[in-house]
């Protein structure tokens, strides 16, 4: 059997093996859309008339073998029928893969995820390649939902409950070793063998792989239960079943039906269609997209830049500079003397530890990473970042001295959270040359990066930082120069309203559970804590005396006392260990709480979107969410305001106006929110 | 020896950097050798014109590089961004290693072979391997054989207690294998020879580190780039000065090599230590393409062999034809680096060269060659102070002279050594 569609192409070779290779047209990975499956469908047809000797499913694409389902589809699944249909579809492909005759195998180099792994999963074999890039998963809760082709049941059939659930839940997707000891794959071979590995498991066909006596036995109906609290608890953990319903689901499905194949598969379809309805689904498919949007920003293919240097290697600059090395940027990271350079070295190497184990990684990254207390990287680089202390004139005689020694053509960013570019860049020869990159902390997990523009900044300029941004596996967010950019601005009223309402009398637990209820990643007092109040306070007097926004008196007498939060050992909360101790008799929040938090928060952001700060209300979503943890099920600030609606919150606003005063006054641009937008996400 | 001086396309010296040496303790020390050459090198090639790929060769002097680091000279060079098309090769003369680099680079710019040459040597004492002595390795190449759970009893049984004895490959790479001689009691038989005293070899001792300490103080050490270890100390210095360091304190010190009646103690011998050293080699060319600035001049270079058993005198065979065959009396060289590996062995050589008897027995001259002046000799100290990493000293010596004939503004200079297994090496500089 031999033929061309449109997606994939049959071969069939001397052995009477059918080689089916998936190239999906015009684009750069294999998806599962509905053109593919639909081929697909066709395919098997043909298949199961006349079965080859043995069936191989290969991608023809350099990124990966198969990304996923399609998740643009899904933003065009108008009702529940269309959504049941597709699951059905893609689970019955699944199961017409199990059932032909012939041995069927997977050959599996780069990714292999979601509905890609599901269709693997129902091959007797997977054989993957060692490269690095091999990332086998199924990440689905990520976007609300669970596997829905069958995945969840064979995952757990292949390798039992135990190592199945923690990845499901988890989302998390693993490298070809780990899937390999997993026994998610039966072989794990060099580029090179993937082929001839593939013919031999299919011609030879071995006994399946099983989960050993122990693993099987745990999903054994007495001990399931037992599990699945288990398996819950760690979820609690993370996410509440309120926000994020789609992990819960998924332990639901398999403590009731693990006993009936069938109905375990039903189950899963079933179960899928329903959290495709939720808001978390939808809110998360949007995120999704923004975030896809982000990487755009990135993407001019002509730019690429190599070498970084940092000047500053404090806990920002040190950080970045250890980021840039880990993600293969050479890198030369300066500061006054050696002994300022050395801490930073050594957060480096946990970094290194912690995200490269093979060891010939692990120490080029760290021969990137060239400590340069004399600067020598200046006339090299292709990017100079300054992260040295917040003051202007300081940074503007070392802008002076550096610009001459640098490239023409290189970046110069500064990391600065609350000095204004335009005060920065008149030390400048070429003042429309300086642009912000503003990381936030700890750099290693936080993935936003906001770009600060003037109006003079050339867009080239943007777009080459952005680049630089994304090819370090960071979100570039470009925003203007303005008091405390999109993050801080937006976050600041909502952590001063919580200082306010602790002197009011309420404990720091009540109001960080409000916020977390709310689903906030963590409460506002432990967050200023975490961040120093010192620095709460510093960012807190820049901003609120450019936008007449009141600094609560506590702050300022906690900093006078030396209470600054974890590092000082005692904040808001006492530390012991680095852990807040904290109360659990606290009383629970009332809904005002909540509502006084929130409210300041989106407040603001109506009054930022207002301002230009950010492009548009899907950006300034973006923003919130991988910049601050914005609870994602809510789809961010913009995104919640609409769902509950313009009008109710302005109402609400001016009722806390005449309880709290004028803080709570509605923004102006409340008004322009009624108007329609100009863009949504994902469309 | 064939007394020609090295003929051929001048050879220049444009810049050099080192670590600063790092005293090797009970444990394995921070850095394996691979890491010391790679963190050396990569100022050094920061601060220059040329990108690493133009470099035509890397080469390294290196003793005991780890088991994971065959021709580590490629694995620095690659480590160090010189990319894939720079070659890179390794050189072992014992302690005249990170010298051999030097001339081995010397050598191929003066003969048109190459341009731009990296070289120097780096060595972690502290990470010299243990090894299992042959009886350990044959019993597990038995035990490996084996295909019979029986058979494989049988030779697990033979099994002795004194296999897992190990062999500590620093001690027996200082071990000359052909007289039975550890190199400390080479210099014991130097002491003996030409009557040096344990006050004067503790004397000079106190010397080395008071001179070093100066140095340090004064900043004439500009080619020290600081070390960062992983821990997040960073080393700027070398560990092993003791300014403090007094005749009465080393007097204190037992004997480690002859017993009780020895003069040779851990006071006044250079110091296990680790550290690299680089300097970059240049044609007239390179220095017109890149506009380099110059150091110095490498003008010839000379090696010679003699009596194992009194390696220390090596100097005195390599410097006097090469000092003779550049039309050169020993008054002409303004300043000397003679590596100290003991001060025993570096006195016993300023002796040789005093005595009109050495001289004509030994050198075949018609009288001695003549008396060097204290305070032209090792100026800022040397390894008895700040240690003898065995494949670098070689390459530090030239490039601290080079610093000496600059401060000093002096023109010419000679850096010289003993090599265990007895030989010398010395090479000529100009600034």
């Amino acid at each position: 059997m031999n033929g061309k569609y449109q997606h994939w192409t049959l071969e069939t070779d001397d052995d009477k093996l059918l080689w089916l290779h998936l190239d999906k047209a015009g684009a750069s990975a294999n998806t599962l859309s509905k053109e593919v499956l639909e081929e697909l469908d066709d395919i098997l047809t043909g298949v199961e008339k006349t079965p080859p000797d043995g069936l191989l499913l290969v991608s023809d694409k350099a990124s990966g073998f198969i990304a996923g389902a399609d998740v643009k589809e899904f933003t065009e699944v108008k009702s529940r029928d269309e959504a049941a249909a597709i699951i059905h579809r893609g689970q019955r492909m699944a199961d017409r893969i199990e059932a032909l005759p012939c041995a069927t195998a997977a050959l599996i180099d780069g990714f292999c995820l979601g509905g890609g792994l599901e269709l693997a999963l129902a091959c007797d074999y997977r054989i993957a390649t060692d490269s690095l890039n091999t990332r086998i998963g199924l990440p689905e809760v990520k976007l609300g939902i669970h596997p829905g082709f069958g995945g969840s049941v064979r995952l757990i059939e292949l390798i039992g409950a135990v190592d199945a659930m923690p990845l499901m839940l988890a989302g998390r997707a693993v490298g070809g070793y780990k899937a390999k000891k997993l026994g998610m794959v039966d072989a794990l071979v060099p580029k090179r063998h993937l082929v001839a590995a593939g013919r031999d498991f299919v011609t030879r066909k071995p006994a399946r792989h099983q989960p050993g006596r122990l693993r099987a036995l745990a999903s054994s109906r007495p001990l399931r239960p037992l599990l699945a609290g288990k398996f819950r608890k760690e979820v609690a953990k993370k996410a509440s079943k309120e926000h994020y319903p789609a992990p819960y689901a998924l332990i639901e499905t398999w403590e009731k039906h693990a006993d009936n194949r069938r109905q375990w598969l039903d189950a899963e379809a079933q179960s899928v269609t329903d959290l495709f309805e939720t808001d978390t689904a939808h809110n998360l498919v949007r995120v999704f997209f923004l975030q896809e949007r982000m990487k755009s920003l990135g993407k001019q293919k002509d730019y690429q830049p190599k070498r970084v240097h940092v000047i500053g290697a404090g806990v920002m600059g040190g950080d970045i500079a250890a980021w840039c090395a880990l993600q293969g940027f050479s890198v030369t990271l300066q500061d006054r003397e050696p002994k300022y350079i050395a801490p930073a070295i050594k957060r480096a190497k946990k970094l290194f530890d912690m995200k490269l184990r093979p060891k010939h990684l692990n120490t080029a990254a760290g021969d990137r990473l060239i400590p340069d207390h004399k600067g020598l990287g200046i006339e090299k680089a292709d990017i100079v970042i300054e992260a040295i202390v917040e003051n202007a004139e300081i940074k503007q005689a070392l802008y002076r001295e550096i610009e001459p020694r640098m490239q023409p053509d290189a970046i110069l960013a500064t990391n600065t959270s609350s000095i204004k570019l335009e005060t920065l860049g008149e030390a400048l020869d070429k003042p429309e040359r300086l642009i912000g990159i503003h990381f936030f902390n700890p750099v290693a997990k936080m993935q936003l990066v906001e770009i600060v523009r003037t109006d003079a900044t050339p867009q080239e300029l943007i777009d080459r930082t952005s680049t630089f941004i994304a090819n370090m596996r960071k979100l570039p967010l470009p925003v203007k120069s303005s008091p405390g950019f999109l993050v801080n601005r937006v976050l600041m009223p909502y952590l001063l309203e919580a200082v306010e309402l602790l002197s009011e009398g309420n404990a720091p637990e009540t109001i960080d559970r409000a916020a977390t209820d709310f689903g906030m990643p963590m409460g506002p007092i432990l967050l200023a804590d975490t961040v120093g109040l010192d620095i709460c306070l510093s960012v807190a007097n820049i901003l609120g005396e450019q936008l007449g926004v009141a600094v609560p008196e506590k702050l300022k007498q906690m900093v006078d006392a030396g209470k600054l939060g974890k590092k000082s050992g005692e904040g808001f909360y006492r530390y012991e260990k680095g852990k807040p101790v904290s109360s659990k008799d606290a009383p629970a929040p009332d809904a005002v709480v909540t509502d006084r938090l929130i409210a300041r928060l989106l407040n603001e952001s109506v009054a930022v979107l207002r301002e230009g700060v950010v492009e548009d209300a899907d950006l300034l979503d973006a923003g919130m969410i991988f910049g601050t943890g914005f609870a994602p099920f809510r789809g961010g600030p913009m995104n919640y305001v609409k769902h509950i609606g313009e009008g109710q919150f302005v109402q609400k606003l001016q009722q806390l106006e005449k309880q709290f005063g004028e803080r709570f006054k509605p923004d102006s641009g409340w008004k322009n929110l009624q108007e329609p937008r100009p863009r949504d996400a994902g469309q | 020896m064939n007394n020609n001086a090295m003929k051929g396309r001048p050879v220049y010296v444009v810049d050099g950097s080192r670590t600063p040496f790092l005293k090797a303790g009970e444990e394995p020390g921070p850095f394996q050798a691979a890491d010391l050459a790679v963190r050396a090198a990569q100022p050094l090639l920061n601060r220059q014109p040329f990108s690493p790929e133009e470099l035509d060769e890397v080469i390294t002097g290196c003793v005991m590089p780890g088991p994971d680091e065959a021709n580590i000279s490629r694995i620095a060079a690659l480590r160090a961004g010189c990319g894939k098309a720079v070659p890179a090769w390794t050189v072992q003369r014992n302690c005249g290693s990170g010298m051999q680099a030097l001339d081995s680079a010397a050598r191929n710019i003066a003969a048109n072979r190459a341009d731009l040459v990296m070289a120097g040597g780096t060595e972690s004492m502290s990470q010299a391997p243990l090894l299992f002595p042959p009886q350990m390795v044959g019993w597990l190449g038995q035990l490996n054989r084996a295909r019979k759970p029986a058979q494989k009893l049988k030779i697990a049984s033979r099994f002795k207690p004194s296999y897992l004895k190990p062999v500590i490959g620093l001690i027996r790479g200082l071990t000359d294998p052909t007289v039975g001689l550890s190199m400390g009691k080479t210099a014991e038989i130097l002491a003996d020879k030409f009557n040096i005293s344990r006050a004067e070899m503790d004397e000079y001792a106190v010397r080395s580190h008071l001179r070093l300490a100066a140095a340090q103080e004064q900043g004439r050490l500009s080619e020290i780039e600081p070390l960062y270890d992983w821990k997040g100390v960073v080393h700027e210095h070398d560990e092993g000065v003791r300014p403090d360091s007094s005749v009465e304190k080393l007097a204190k010190l037992r004997p480690v090599f002859d017993g009780r009646y020895g003069k040779v103690t851990a006071g006044n011998s250079s110091q296990i230590t680790d550290g690299a050293a680089w300097l970059i080699l240049a044609s007239e060319k390179a220095i017109k393409k890149y506009q380099l600035p110059v150091m110095g001049r490498i003008v010839d270079c000379a090696w010679a062999g003699n009596d194992p058993s009194e390696m220390g005198l090596g100097p005195v065979f390599a410097c006097t034809p090469l000092i003779r065959r550049n039309q050169k009396k020993l008054e002409d060289i303004d300043y000397w680096e003679l590596n100290e590996a003991f001060a025993a062995q570096v006195i016993a050589c300023l002796r040789a060269w005093r005595s009109d008897a050495f001289c004509k027995q030994s050198l075949g001259l018609k009288q001695a060659f003549g008396e060097i002046d204290d305070e032209r000799l090792n100026v800022d100290g040397g390894a008895i102070a700040l240690g003898h990493p065995v494949g670098v000293s070689g390459a530090r010596i030239v490039l601290h002279l080079l610093h000496v004939l600059k401060n000093n503004k002096a023109a010419t200079g000679v850096a010289s050594q003993c090599i265990g297994g007895g030989q010398g090496g010395a090479m000529l500089v100009e600034v």
